[in-house]
């Protein structure tokens, strides 16, 4: 890992990237394999289709600059491990796999009202194209518009457009103080209210839990403030999470309550924990299948059929379906 | 070509105000105006020489017909019919744009968007209102303070500049630095695809279903669609707001300090950097109370929710000290804070007042190299025998060069162009970027080869030719010729048998 610019760096760089191209070729189905945290998501890849590793490590760490240039095949823990030496986080769930599945997958954190969302954290891609070249999209600085918006398309593609090798990552500093709270019989949505900026608010129909962060004299202010709605309790953080991931607009989270106290119609979960503010839904069964607008699967065939004519790229998987 | 008399003159068209149309005999035009309403379809010559321009110094383009729709269902009906004539279409906002995007190229129905300016619904509850993409930014905002909330991009022409034009430039502001620029603010769009199918792009929901395609359609210039629905993300106010005025015998010594409080793992809401000539003229402007006699001043503000903004203020003021401050002055009343914003929100007009023309530049380098990167600005200016100014978002490393000229003058737009291509360089060979919130339009097209191989600009178009494959909504924009789905040169000649 270097912390400063070196063309010698940037140089094996591109020769790492370079063999990696250089293994997915241009033809033939191909995927790459992380650490297969969530490998069935968006679908079963075909069978015979060639698997790879991305190349993995830090490239460029500029705390100053608030960015980190990391290989694909990074794994999450190690990119934390690597920001928590310098006082900074990044926006990639804690979930663990590799930073390139993260991105592909585009889950975000439970805490994303606190570190950001998933897609805004990415600056600048490098991906290798179905025809086997190194395409670079985005830019290393903190704010860019130069250009069509690659790395957005890039952010739950599942890899079906381009692999991911090497990208840049906004960090922000960890703060000073971070504190998890909960209460029983409080409506999640008072917490919201009576918070100005929690990193997150969670609910699981029964208990509400609030996570805390920033200096230490605003997170008591921001305690008080809650004491005075429910009796809150500082806990060591978040409860344990079910398996499946839903999405809900923030305003479905309330109607989740009714299906858990009635009895089971099939139709929502059972056990959830919901970030309210956000609509993410942690649940005990998956979330019913949702049909794609017929004009957005119309540019999503086209976009699939541009940037990888022969499908060759992550074949079986589809983004509609993760 | 001075901005504010070009924003003065757009303002009043806004409306798609002025004197009635004659009749034309064009079929395009005539199946326009049964479509919409014969007074908001217009094709004299004078309207559309008007919106031939935007606020850029740049060679307008060829207007077709001006549409002023009032709803989703027409401006559907404009591409659906513009399809049907085989013609371009170009979205327009307020027409404050500094590089060009909005210049009709290949004599396009103009499809001017002011007149859906309603904002239509507001959940504070759930913190997202929807409005249409004529609504004026500030207007906005406004709308949203006495509820406790606002929408935080805040691009320096807020005041004319709308939503839909800032979701088109994936616009900025001085707020952007710890709340993120336009896109981390938009969850969801409905457009109006070329196609002329209505899709919405995005969700209200946490993690939207498929590829993020409201990701890709926001900054990209109005290539990909028509915007005509918005959801915003509502951002709450803070209630504690600290503001510093920070001054410096030397503009590398602010700069400095800048990545400074940054590498401290302090993020302000702003940083803003004036150098002495901008300092100047504001106060001869508006006296905003700079002093103007530092080399460089440092606009900070820090905000939070207790009293912990008083450690952050406190932070700046210490590593400003350390770089040579020569004074720290918190704000400290409302109003003294309003003044000293107001002075940087009217930078620019303030400028009229020294010379009647300028160009607005507009690169990101990264923070630690601001220093270095500024200093070879200078010498630029100096070398062309232009005069040039610093006013920037030094926070996230975004220059703002401004080279004042009078152009009058002859052959003073050559040396200004020369200076800017310079400073262009100089900015990515510190490793920035071409743009960091005006967008590439016309202006930066030629550049792009620096920044991009082939095959990234390849890959870009094949972005645009999935929504667009014909290639019909502002063609000619942001990607340079040889990658460009259009015929760029053909664009700017106006064929024979179209407005004589």
């Amino acid at each position: 890992m270097t912390t400063a610019g070196s063309e010698a760096t940037l140089a094996s760089t591109d020769a790492t990237l370079a063999a990696f191209a250089e293994s997915v070729g241009a033809e033939e189905p191909i995927a790459v394999e992380g650490c297969r945290t969530r490998w069935l998501l968006g679908g079963e890849l075909t069978s015979g289709t060639r698997l790879v590793g991305a190349p993995s490590g830090i490239v460029q760490y500029r705390p100053e600059e608030m960015t980190i240039a990391v290989r694909a095949g990074t794994s999450v823990a190690d990119l934390d491990a690597a920001l928590a030496e310098r006082g900074q986080r990044s926006a990639l769930p804690a979930r663990g796999g590799t930073v390139g599945g993260a991105l592909a997958v585009g889950e975000n954190d439970l805490r994303a009202q606190g570190r950001g969302l998933l897609r805004t954290a990415l600056l600048q891609v490098r991906y290798v194209s179905a025809e086997g070249r190194i395409i670079t999209s985005g830019g290393p600085t903190v704010k860019n518009v130069t250009g069509f918006d690659l790395p957005r398309l890039m952010v739950g593609s599942l890899g079906t457009l381009g692999l991911l090798a090497e990208v840049i990552l906004r960090t922000n500093p960890i703060p000073a103080v971070s504190r998890w709270l909960r209460a029983d019989g409080v409506d999640p949505q008072r917490a919201i209210e009576a918070v100005i900026a929690p990193s997150a608010v969670l609910w699981d129909g029964t208990s509400t839990w609030v996570q805390l962060e920033g200096h230490g004299v605003d997170v008591d202010a921001e305690q008080r403030a809650l004491a005075s709605i429910g009796s809150f309790a500082e806990i060591d953080g978040p409860p344990e999470l079910p398996p499946h991931r839903w999405s809900l607009t923030p305003a479905e989270l309330p109607g989740l309550a009714g299906h858990t106290s009635e009895p089971d119609d099939g139709s929502g979960p059972e056990r959830f924990v919901a970030v309210v503010g956000l609509g993410l839904v942690f649940a005990d069964r998956p979330q019913p299948a949702r049909s794609l607008a017929p004009e957005l699967a119309t540019i999503a065939g086209r976009l699939k059929h541009n940037f990888d004519p022969t499908g060759r790229l992550n074949p079986g998987r589809d983004p509609s379906r993760r | 070509m001075g901005a504010v008399s070009v924003v003065d003159r757009l303002k009043a068209l806004r409306d798609g105000r002025g004197r009635s149309d004659k009749a034309s005999s064009d079929p395009f035009v005539l199946a326009l105006q049964d479509a919409l309403a014969a007074d908001r379809v217009r094709s004299d010559g004078a309207h559309r020489s008007l919106l031939s321009h935007d606020a850029s110094v740049f060679e307008g383009g060829n207007s077709g017909p001006v549409c002023y729709p009032e709803s989703t269902a027409e401006v559907q009906a404009i591409v659906r019919l513009a399809n049907e004539h085989d013609r371009n279409v170009v979205p327009r906002g307020a027409g404050t744009g500094l590089a060009g995007g909005a210049i009709p190229l290949g004599v396009p129905v103009v499809v001017a968007l002011t007149r859906m300016n309603r904002i239509v619904e507001i959940d504070t509850a759930n913190r997202v209102a929807w409005v249409e993409p004529g609504v004026v930014n500030l207007d906005l905002t406004k709308h949203l303070q006495p509820l406790g909330f606002h929408f935080a991009p805040d691009p320096s022409s807020q005041q004319v500049c709308t939503l839909g034009g800032n979701v088109a430039n994936n616009s900025g502001g001085p707020h952007c630095l710890a709340y993120g620029v336009t896109n981390a603010h938009i969850l969801a769009l409905e457009v109006v695809l070329p196609s002329g199918e209505v899709a919405t792009l995005g969700g209200l929901d946490a993690e939207p279903q498929g590829l993020d395609l409201r990701g890709v359609f926001i900054g990209s210039e109005g290539t990909l669609g028509i915007v005509t629905r918005i959801a915003v993300r509502l951002t709450r106010n803070r209630p504690e707001v600290r503001t510093l005025l920070l001054s410096f015998d030397e503009v590398r010594a602010a700069a400095n300090t800048v990545s400074g409080v940054i590498a401290a793992g302090v993020v302000p809401a702003a940083m803003e950097v004036m150098d002495q000539r901008i300092t100047q003229a504001v106060e001869n402007y508006v006296g905003a109370g700079y002093p103007t006699d530092a080399a460089a001043v440092l606009l900070a503000e820090v905000d939070g929710i207790g009293p912990g903004v008083d450690i952050d203020a406190g932070a700046i003021a210490e590593i400003g000290r350390s770089h040579g401050a020569t004074d720290v002055r918190l704000a400290g009343s409302e109003e003294e804070r309003a003044l000293l914003w107001k002075g940087r929100k009217t930078a620019f007009g303030a400028i009229a007042q020294i010379a009647p023309d300028y160009y607005l530049h507009d690169t990101v380098v990264p923070r630690s190299a601001l220093a270095p990167v500024l200093e070879r600005i200078y010498a630029i200016a100096d070398a062309h025998e232009l005069l040039v100014m610093n006013v920037f978002h030094a926070g996230d490393g975004n220059l703002h060069p401004l080279l004042i000229f009078d152009g009058r003058e002859e052959g003073v737009l050559d040396r200004v162009h020369a200076a800017g291509a310079e400073i262009i360089t100089a900015s990515l060979e510190a490793g920035g970027v071409l743009s960091g919130e005006h967008g590439i339009g016309v202006e930066k097209q030629k550049f792009m080869s620096a920044m991009f191989t082939d095959d990234d600009l390849d890959h870009q178009n094949r972005l645009r030719q999935a929504f667009d494959p014909g290639c019909r909504t502002n063609p000619g924009k942001v990607l340079p010729v040889g990658h460009s789905c259009a015929d760029i040169a053909a664009l700017r000649s106006i064929p024979k048998e179209m407005w004589g």
